[in-house]
């Protein structure tokens, strides 16, 4: 096949279709989003959902059925996910299941910059960390061939530059049909009650056990030998991005370039070390792979905290081989992103700015609601906490300052995490009551406009199921629930808002306006939708 | 030798920054080298700063160009011109709008390719690489449009900067 140039994303997506993937599952989220947006381009199945975890447990149940699935996130997407992947591990799958954790470390669009190796370790899966996009592609078939030799969920650990950076891939793989789905019953692998789990977890050690001795072989770690001495000084071990950097950066040095670093060949490594005067650990994030080495007995050097925060790259490479710890050049600052002219979202925080709300916010492009010339939002810690954060300020605070307390959620996260914060709510509701908005803008606009269920529209924009929020609330038990349109009903938010923060009871509105980038798609995707639909009915026979 | 190019593109979210590397990376890649492009998208589409590395050779290891270390540097924005300027290597060329002859590029949303238009007269990259990634990345009723844009970039450059071999 012709070689072409792909991002990281697009290279899994290619792999996933190589490999005859009967489903691609997930939640939009920078830097994992493409995947399963090229998946669909290209002609495979993909589907958002709502959030992580349920992503997760339908690619589990896809591989209990026999099909190739790849379910992918943005690396705090593993933490919602992270309870049936706990106990995904201790499962046989049939089919092959790959979930892709895309990390964000220097954080360019997260809430923080957690290192995802370290669910490897703790949930007991394989983990594969490509350092480009040909890897990206080759990686993805063996975690799959992986995945169903050992019957074991694979990771595929992505980073930003990996995802977002384009370079050349040659893909070699035909399209795979995918397998005949069929039931196979295998009630102690799959019903984990502790009968069936205490032996499931012991048969998980052994096979890492396995799956390590293979790796030794796999072929997944690249050795390059150093130039003369300079290679015999200096070996340095490393893993995804920060391999093509270290080697830039030491071009005379030797590298093991570690392609499964979960559960890592040792003595590979060991055998390495062995070759070498001096052996340093290049990692981003935290010190896994070091620490990992020095437990088994490896004398190795690794780089100073201060590089533990942010990305690496090339002159941090420098920096580090030269030992040099004196504080960083800090770049120029650009220009900080801002809500678009226009957006709906903009006369909410002025309103709520101007009643000097207490607001506890949540993530999505109303996050900026948080700069000048807003300034109104006090929280934001990750996807739904804006409900039960905001409650818990309600049950604490005076009455006077609770009352000054709303939740300001968007559509997609609402869906995502906060339908359990309004069970709270009602549950639990806090003396003073509480107020939650919805800021409905008709999409995912955050990641880049995908669909939600709220939108009535799946991942290929077809039309399909819709959640109604007001009904949700309302059967929910909530007292109080309100939509308003912000053009038409814009002054009048105020008002509303004033009188449902005096009232002790428990309130939702719902603020709808589309968009503005997303405005003219969504048209177009309903215009297509009525078309489709008025065909399909002069399609219809006459009675 | 194993000679690598580094090119920073450098503007505003919307202005078309991203497009234009895309179509860079590409014509790189048709000219038969080596290639990697980088950059951090996610907030772009809000109006922030938006900057893309592209690296082109024998054999490119880091996607990312280093501080400092820059050949070139095509900013589409006037006020992010000295955000970007440390990436440039001391002799390193940098091209800014102003590069434009003022109104000579009827449609602003064509100013990008305008802009690679004048980079590719100081690139070792074929004229006719350069037209077919532009072609690839863009929808066919824009090509004409851009085509022009493209020409008026490089004559602009070539007067401009006078490079070798295109006298
Ligand atoms: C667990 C998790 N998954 C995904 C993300 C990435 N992400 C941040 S906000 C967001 C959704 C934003 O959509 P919405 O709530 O509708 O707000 P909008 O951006 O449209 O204003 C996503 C997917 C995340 N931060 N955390
Ligand atoms: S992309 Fe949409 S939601 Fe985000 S700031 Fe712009 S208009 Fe607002």
């Amino acid at each position: 096949m012709p070689r072409q140039l792909l991002n990281g994303d697009e290279a899994v997506a290619l792999a996933a279709l190589h490999a005859g993937v009967s489903l691609g599952t997930g939640y939009p989220g920078t830097p994992s989003t493409e995947i399963l947006e090229t998946l669909d381009h290209l002609g495979g199945r993909a589907q958002w959902s709502p959030n992580e975890k349920v992503a997760l447990e339908v690619g589990l149940g896809v591989a209990f059925a026999g099909g190739r699935a790849l379910v992918t996130m943005k690396h705090v997407g593993l933490n919602v996910a992270a309870d049936p992947l706990f106990t995904a591990t201790y499962t046989d799958v049939d089919g092959g299941l790959v979930i892709v954790s895309a990390d964000d470390p220097g954080m360019a669009s997260s809430q923080n910059e957690q290192d995802n190796r370290h669910y490897a370790r703790a949930a007991v899966a394989p983990m594969l960390e490509p350092c480009d996009s040909q890897e990206a592609y080759d990686f993805t078939l063996v975690a799959f061939e992986l995945s169903e030799r050992w019957k074991i969920p694979v990771i595929l650990r992505l980073t930003t530059r990996v995802c977002h950076s384009k370079t050349l891939v040659e893909a070699h793989a035909k399209v795979a049909a995918p397998t005949a789905p069929v039931f196979n019953r295998n009630v102690p692998s799959r019903v984990m009650i502790p009968a069936y789990a205490k032996p499931a977890h012991g048969r998980l050690r052994v096979k890492m056990v396995e799956i390590a001795a293979w790796n030794e072989t796999s072929g997944l770690n690249r050795l390059i030998p150093g130039v003369g001495e300079a290679g015999q000084r200096l070996g340095i071990v490393s893993s995804g991005i920060a391999a093509v950097h270290a080697q830039e950066a030491a071009p005379e040095a030797s590298h093991l370039v570690i392609g499964m670093t979960w559960p890592l060949p040792l003595d590979t490594i060991r055998q390495f070390a062995a070759g070498v005067d001096r052996l340093l650990v290049i990692e981003e994030g935290d010190p896994m792979l070091l620490d990992s080495l020095r437990a088994a007995g490896i004398t190795a050097e690794g780089k100073a905290e201060m590089y533990r925060f942010g990305e690496l790259n090339v002159p941090r490479l420098r920096r580090i081989l030269a030992g040099d710890t004196s504080p960083e050049a800090v770049p120029p600052k650009g220009k900080p992103p801002e809500l678009c002219q226009g957006c709906s979202h903009r006369d909410v925080f002025e309103v709520l700015r101007d009643m000097d709300c207490i607001v506890s916010g949540d993530i999505g492009c109303y996050t900026l609601g948080v700069l000048p010339p807003f300034s109104a939002m006090d929280t934001c810690v990750c996807m739904g906490a804006s409900i039960g954060v905001g409650l818990g300020m309600r049950h604490t605070l005076p009455p006077e300052q609770a009352r000054r307390v709303v939740s300001v959620i968007g559509d997609s996260t609402f869906v995502h995490s906060g339908i359990t914060g309004l069970a709270e709510m009602v549950y639990n509701p806090p003396e003073t009551g509480h107020v939650v908005v919805i800021l409905d803008n008709g999409t995912t606009a955050m990641t880049g406009q995908q669909e939600n269920p709220s939108t009535g529209r799946s991942l290929n924009h077809d039309p399909t199921g819709k959640i109604d929020f007001e009904a949700l609330g309302r059967a929910m038990g909530i007292k109080n629930v309100h939509s308003l349109n912000r053009f038409t009903d814009g002054h009048l938010l105020g008002d509303l808002l004033k009188e449902l923060l005096a009232k002790p009871e428990t309130s939702l509105v719902v603020v709808r306006q589309p968009c503005v980038l997303a405005a003219p798609k969504i048209r177009f995707y309903e215009k297509a939708a009525m078309e489709k639909m008025s065909h399909a009915c002069a399609a219809m026979p006459a009675e | 030798m194993n000679k690598v190019t580094n090119i920073v593109l450098g503007g505003l979210g919307g202005q078309g920054v991203l497009t234009a590397s895309d179509i860079l990376a590409d014509a790189a890649f048709r000219a038969g080298f080596d290639v990697k492009k980088s950059e951090l998208h996610g907030m772009s589409q809000r109006g922030g700063s938006v900057s893309s590395d592209v690296r082109y050779g024998a054999r490119v290891l880091s996607p990312m160009v280093t501080a400092g270390e820059a050949d070139f540097l095509l900013v589409l924005e006037p006020t992010q011109v000295d955000v970007n300027r440390p990436v440039l290597k001391p002799d390193g060329v940098l091209i800014a709008i102003e590069i434009i002859p003022e109104g000579a590029v009827k449609n602003k949303k064509s100013l990008n390719v305008a802009m690679l238009g004048a980079l590719s007269a100081l690139l070792d990259i074929p004229e006719a690489a350069w037209l077919d990634a532009i072609h690839a990345r863009l929808a066919a009723k824009l090509h004409r449009l851009n085509d022009e844009s493209f020409a008026i970039g490089r004559a602009a450059a070539i007067q401009r900067f006078n490079p070798p071999g295109q006298t």
